[in-house]
């Protein structure tokens, strides 16, 4: 199987005809077809069933992401179906309810025959029985043989915390095992790949791996080797685990055998601060978690979302986020204007040369970085000053996965406040001239190097002001007149709107460092300023109203509003 | 990478091979076969030939080579000794066959799997059941098949090895 042609495949919607079934004894109604891996209808499986009943059946190979497996047989449950008689008809009891037989094993009808949970069809009157002692019985004697040769080296395991075989073994385990035989040893801290390493002992073989990256990446690179209770997972001798999602297997991976050598033994994970955000490397927008713990950033992982990346993200945006800790951030204000260096002082000073600059003498550089709040606000001021406006493109190439050609997280954002044009890019040469030929006198920079794009120191140099927010320090924050520090993505709130005109919305996980305060919130103080707004008669900035009052003011955003985004997002008409 | 160096003829006899299945991959385990027929082992350069013969990925072949124990990853001696440890030759005295030619051959009966003398003539090895129950124990050298094998017929049979 090669790629599904739309990657992620978006899940059809669940079948309307239902089925009537009982999930420990209660009755309920589920569709009698759901999506399966690739989105399809398929009959519903017993766990979707379950799923849909609220009651969690536990598993291992089972992924609803991934082709069905079947072979970790957690997820065993004792069952029945109405019972029929010669006459093919149900057999009822005495008050009129159909007779239920139990699944027993057909040499020892006394024994229960589970079924696997993930890859059996519900049929109709079927009665499943997640709770049952026969159920139960079934989860600990495989979480016993998974555990058989396991080597329970959990307190220098980096899955601790956030491993099934623990969580099970809490919930459906036994405290002792049978097993007295020495353990089989299997290779330790293999070298997988460039961004993974392989513990073959702690492996329980569900090839969520294996499947992962043959049948959605399509790199058909790792397998089962030996046999019996010396199956390992390998890469063919002499080839490395190596294209880039590999980073997705460690999050797939139920146990601690695959893990990232990135975040391998630097944190305990339950040290760790959730923060729902986006990925900034490519205008896919892959909804991601960052994981913080005191002001820094320790791991992004992907978080589901169909619309956008299903549970997948690619390891070149994963493993993009030591910018944000980096030592030489822009902490402080810089100016080299009367008024100080401290915040009211700097944005004073802009507000006065903005408003001292003759209209159409400005220009305006702001990256497709920022978000679409802050490109609103600018979009503002540069309406305000009759300034011209352009954005800087990052083309790659496309991967046909996630990876999109726009390496902008936020162009479609960038164009619909007007701050791009149809070719983002275009415009820079205008405002490089307009700058040589002395008409552009004052120019605006958010988030870009423009000396890398054709607007060189030379030209800066002949500039009566420059205006420069950033976060890292380059050729054009050295010249700034007005330098303000700006914050990462994790260091404040707001939208970024994909290549596919979502809108999405991601949170505040760590503090700036220093001095360095969220644009949008400085923004509508230079606004405000440049009104004639007296300093300290401003009102608080509130991220809500303003994207609120934005959704009102762009046309393809009416409708939407920020309590409403969610952590999923919305679609936007754009 | 080193490419395995199939002769015309056994290349022939391996497209034959694989025009019998409905899908390439189904020859598999035939040209592993094959090849180790030819060659007297499957080297990882006829795992990586079989792959792209197949259009098959070289862990796809790696994981056949690695589970099925005929296929030997290394060369073997030049004789090839298969002692029956299957229940009645088990019974019948395989293990103190397999003991006696090890310790003729200076080769450890204890160690697991295949072993060969340094000089590459003798290989010892447990095999399952060859099929021969009544004239336990059994064994073959090659593609000789011995039963009956007593102490002195063993000595007899290494000293026919030549």
């Amino acid at each position: 199987m090669a790629n599904p042609p739309s990657f992620p495949p978006v899940p059809a919607a669940p079948s309307a005809e239902t089925l009537s079934i009982k999930v420990d004894g209660r009755s309920i109604a589920v569709p009698k077809m759901m999506p399966d891996w690739q989105g399809r209808l398929q009959p519903t499986t017993m766990l979707q069933a379950c799923q849909a009943a609220g009651v969690e059946v536990p598993h291992y190979c089972y992924h609803s992401k991934l082709p069905v497996a079947g072979n970790c047989r957690m997820c065993l449950v004792e069952f029945g179906t109405p019972m029929m008689g010669p006459d093919r008809k149900p057999v009822v009891e005495a008050d009129g309810t159909p007779k239920i037989a139990r699944s027993v094993l057909p040499y020892e009808p006394g024994t229960p025959r589970g079924a696997i949970a993930c890859a059996t069809p519900i049929s109709p009157g079927m009665e499943i029985y997640p709770s049952s002692p026969a159920t139960k019985q079934m989860r600990e004697a495989v979480l016993e043989s998974l555990l058989i040769n396991h080597p329970l080296d959990c307190p220098i395991c980096d899955q601790a915390g956030e491993c099934k075989l623990q969580e099970y073994s809490v919930e459906h385990g036994q405290s002792s095992s049978q097993f007295v035989e020495p353990k089989v040893h299997k290779p330790k801290a293999v070298d997988l790949g460039p961004r993974i390493m392989l513990d073959d002992e702690r492996c329980i073989l569900c090839t969520r791996c294996i499947r992962f990256t043959k049948d959605l990446v399509g790199d058909d690179k790792l397998g089962i080797v030996n046999r019996g209770s010396y199956n390992t997972i390998a890469a063919f001798p002499g080839t490395r685990f190596d294209n880039n999602y590999t980073l997705n297997t460690v999050d797939l991976c139920p146990v601690g055998a695959l893990t990232s050598k990135d975040f391998r033994f630097q944190m305990r994970v339950w040290f760790l601060k959730e923060t729902s955000s986006v990925c900034t490397s490519c205008a896919t927008g892959c909804n991601i978690t960052l994981w913080s713990r005191e002001g820094r950033i320790h791991r992004y992982t992907p978080r589901d979302n169909d619309a956008v990346n299903a549970s997948w993200m690619c390891d070149q945006g994963r493993l993009n986020y030591r910018w944000i800790g980096r030592e030489d951030r822009l902490r402080e204000v810089v100016s080299q204007r009367p008024g100080g260096r401290t915040w009211n002082g700097a944005l004073k000073a802009v507000a006065t040369s903005l408003a001292a600059a003759k209209p159409g003498s400005v220009a305006l550089v702001a990256s497709a970085r920022q978000t679409t709040e802050e490109l609103f606000l600018l979009s503002q001021l540069a309406a305000r000053l009759n300034a011209v406006t352009d954005s800087v493109p990052r083309q790659g190439e496309a991967d046909g996965l996630l990876v999109n050609a726009d390496r902008n997280p936020n162009m479609t954002g960038a164009r619909i406040t007007g701050i791009a044009g149809e070719t983002p890019g275009a415009r820079l040469k205008e405002i490089a001239s307009g700058i040589a030929n002395g008409t552009i006198r004052t120019l605006i920079v958010f988030g870009e190097d423009v000396t890398r794009v054709g607007i060189g120191a030379e030209l800066l140099g002949k500039l009566e002001t420059l205006v420069v927010s950033d976060i890292l320090p380059n050729a054009t924050t050295k010249m700034a007149h007005v330098l303000l520090p700006g914050c990462a993505h994790a260091e404040k709130r707001g939208t970024f709107i994909n290549a596919k005109g979502r809108v999405q919305r991601f949170l505040k996980a760590v503090e700036p460092p220093g001095n360095a305060r969220p644009e949008a919130e400085f923004l509508e103080e230079l606004l405000a300023l440049h009104a004639g707004a007296e300093a300290g008669h401003i009102r608080a900035f509130s991220m809500e109203s303003l994207f609120n009052r934005m959704a009102r003011e762009l046309p393809g955003l009416s409708g939407i509003e920020w309590a409403k985004l969610g952590d999923g997002g919305a679609p936007a008409a754009v | 990478m080193n490419t395995l160096a199939v002769p015309p003829a056994l290349e022939a006899e391996i497209d034959e091979l694989i025009s019998h299945y409905p899908q390439k991959r189904s020859a598999s385990l035939m040209l592993l076969h094959a090849l180790q027929e030819h060659f007297g082992w499957v080297s990882k350069e006829a795992v990586e030939w079989t792959a792209r013969k197949l259009d098959l990925q070289p862990i796809n072949i790696q994981e056949l080579v690695t589970f099925y124990p005929m296929f030997r990853q290394t060369a073997a001696g030049r004789f090839q000794f298969k002692v029956c440890r299957t229940l009645s030759c088990a019974l019948g005295g395989g293990h103190a066959l397999h003991r006696q030619l090890c310790e003729k051959f200076g080769l450890d009966a204890s160690k697991h799997g295949i072993q060969t003398t340094p000089d590459g003539r003798f290989s010892v090895e447990f095999v399952e059941c060859l099929a021969s129950c009544g004239t336990a124990p059994v064994m073959m050298v090659n593609e000789e098949f011995h039963q009956g094998v007593s102490p002195a017929k063993a000595d007899e049979i290494v000293g026919g090895c030549r």
